[in-house]
């Protein structure tokens, strides 16, 4: 495990280092806080004391910004060969993708505690549904290793940054919404199979408080699905043609 | 510690960028791994460094073979790819440290090894700078630095004195014949004059085969086979006079005069013989004045472009 730690660290003080942490942060910050506080359905005009305002901007600034942490990852090292160098170092390839993923989970997660003063500015307005704050948390992490995991695949296809923000962003946008649109348009078993595919479903129930083993799998497999692509992509390099 | 490549094949779809080549280094050795561009230099120290597989045959590193024991493998080895991939958003002690971390050396030893690297390759003004703002030169010093810093029994270099200056890279085939001295190394090249200040041996290869394998002088010998003498005599009547007596001497073999010279001769002698003696006895019974007479040496050049041409 001590490798996957080691390129974590790398990676997140890459991160820092180039300035795409700060500014990463700032913008989060900055829109959800101002979507919570100042503008549109905000906490003054629903007049209640909840999060609600916060979980939904966020829901879609994360779907832009981990695309745009993650496209450089694998694509960069690619295309400028540092691959290479790091995997004839003793590591393997899946202890690249994990450190590389978590070391993006971390970046998201220092995000998310940056936005503990919002809940303490509120909780001190009125009473706060405790529940449903800890687990829309819990929902922006969980749904935040599905978009790392697919961010992470898109990174392997190719060696343009470009490219690959804009294909996770596709896949992404299945997620997101076509699945959820084709749930609608649909009966039977197919709708269900979207309804179940799509991310809102599992992310309203969990921040709405009740957190189900299935959305958990669910989240947890997505990123998983993207990381076990992502590696046999890499390993396309070893495989032997007869 | 040895390294044992068998057999080893590979195909990219149905051209073969090796094919079936066997070679052995014996620890200590350094070895060059000379061919023109494409020959399969690089695919094969990929395939050493445990970055690609190959479709066929195997490499032993100490006897261990790279199929099972890659990451043993990758702990003896250290490796400077053919450009020189770094992290330029790096600075260059921050990167070592990640490299030697990387390579499990231990942590109080990690200090030590990265001064030492410092000072070994001479990286000691720019060590606090970024690597993207420095010049090629030392951007190769940091990829040598990177691959020795867990002091690696076994160092492969693709090409490693490409883009720097003569003096740089007396420096650098001075450090490499040093640390030759009780490491395996393996580098790669196109320049010829390079393998000859460095190497112990040569491999030359040529469309992912083996073509000569063996110390540059055995090399040379191989390829002359014959003497082959520069000649100029003064004195003389005339050229014709002097091409007949030379011609009319046993132990020669073709006399060829030089163009824009009057008065000198390239001389070849009959396999296995040498005919400056009689060359000599010659100009002193003619009495003719023996301006000049020097071998001419096959050059590894002529050597090279005649195994790696059709």
């Amino acid at each position: 495990m001590k490798p996957v730690w080691i390129i974590t660290k790398r990676e997140l003080r890459a991160f820092f280092d180039s300035l795409i942490a700060y500014i990463m942060i700032t913008v989060f910050l900055g829109l959800s806080g101002f979507f919570t506080w100042l503008y549109g359905s905000d906490i003054f005009l629903l007049g209640q004391a909840t999060l609600q305002p916060f979980f939904s901007v966020a829901y879609w600034t994360l779907f832009f910004f981990i695309p745009a942490l993650t496209m450089k990852m694998l694509a960069e090292e690619k295309r400028s060969g540092t691959l290479e160098l790091l995997l004839t170092k003793p590591v393997s390839d899946w202890q690249v993708l994990l450190g590389k993923f978590s070391a993006s989970l971390l970046l998201i997660v220092i995000a998310l505690a940056l936005t503990i003063p919002y809940y303490i500015t509120v909780s001190s307005i009125g009473p706060v549904d405790q529940g449903a704050v800890w687990c829309g948390y819990l929902g922006m992490i969980l749904m935040s290793m599905s978009y790392i995991g697919i961010g992470l695949f898109a990174s392997s296809i190719t060696n343009n940054q470009i490219v690959a923000f804009l294909t996770a962003l596709f896949i992404g946008m299945f997620f997101l919404i076509i699945f959820n649109v084709l749930a609608n348009n649909f009966t039977g078993n197919l709708a269900q199979l979207f309804h179940f595919l799509s991310i809102s479903t599992h992310y309203d129930s969990i921040s709405r408080g009740v957190v189900d083993t299935k959305d958990i799998i669910y989240f947890v497999s997505i990123a998983f699905i993207g990381l076990t692509l992502a590696e046999s992509v890499l390993s396309k390099r070893n495989i032997v043609e007869n | 510690m040895s390294i044992k490549v068998e057999n080893l094949t590979k195909k990219y779809g149905t051209q073969r960028a090796i094919d079936n080549i066997s070679f052995e280094v014996k620890e200590g050795e350094i070895l060059g791994f000379l061919g023109p561009n494409g020959a399969g230099k690089t695919t094969t120290m990929k395939i050493i460094t445990c970055f690609m597989a190959p479709s066929d045959g195997d490499v032993n590193v100490d006897g261990y073979s790279i199929h099972e024991h890659p990451d043993l493998i990758k702990k003896k080895i250290g490796y400077l790819p053919e450009s020189n991939p770094l992290y330029h958003d790096m600075p260059v002690l921050e990167y070592l440290e990640f490299v030697a971390e990387l390579q499990g050396v231990q942590k109080d030893q990690i200090k030590k090894r990265i001064v030492e690297m410092v000072r070994v390759c001479g990286l000691n003004i720019e060590k606090h700078k970024k690597i993207g703002e420095l010049s090629k030169g030392y951007r190769q010093r940091v990829g040598l630095a990177q691959a020795m810093i867990h002091d690696p029994d076994i160092l492969i270099l693709d090409e490693p004195t490409t883009g720097l200056d003569p003096n740089q890279i007396v420096e650098i085939r001075k450090l490499i014949r040093e640390l030759g001295r009780e490491k395996t190394v393996i580098l790669s090249t196109h320049i010829l004059s390079e393998v000859e200040a460095t190497c112990d041996r040569i491999l030359i290869i040529n469309k992912g085969k083996i073509v000569a394998d063996g110390t540059p002088d055995s090399l040379r010998n191989k390829a002359q086979g014959q003497e082959i003498l520069r000649v100029q005599i003064l004195d003389a009547s005339s050229k014709d006079e002097i091409i007949s007596s030379l011609q009319s001497i046993e132990t020669i073999g073709m006399v060829d005069p030089v163009q824009n010279n009057e008065n000198t001769f390239v001389v070849n002698s009959k396999p296995e013989h040498s005919s400056r003696k009689d060359i000599f006895n010659l100009c002193v019974s003619k009495n003719w004045v023996l301006n000049e007479m020097s071998p001419i040496e096959t050059k590894l050049e002529d050597i090279f472009r005649e195994l790696t041409t059709d």
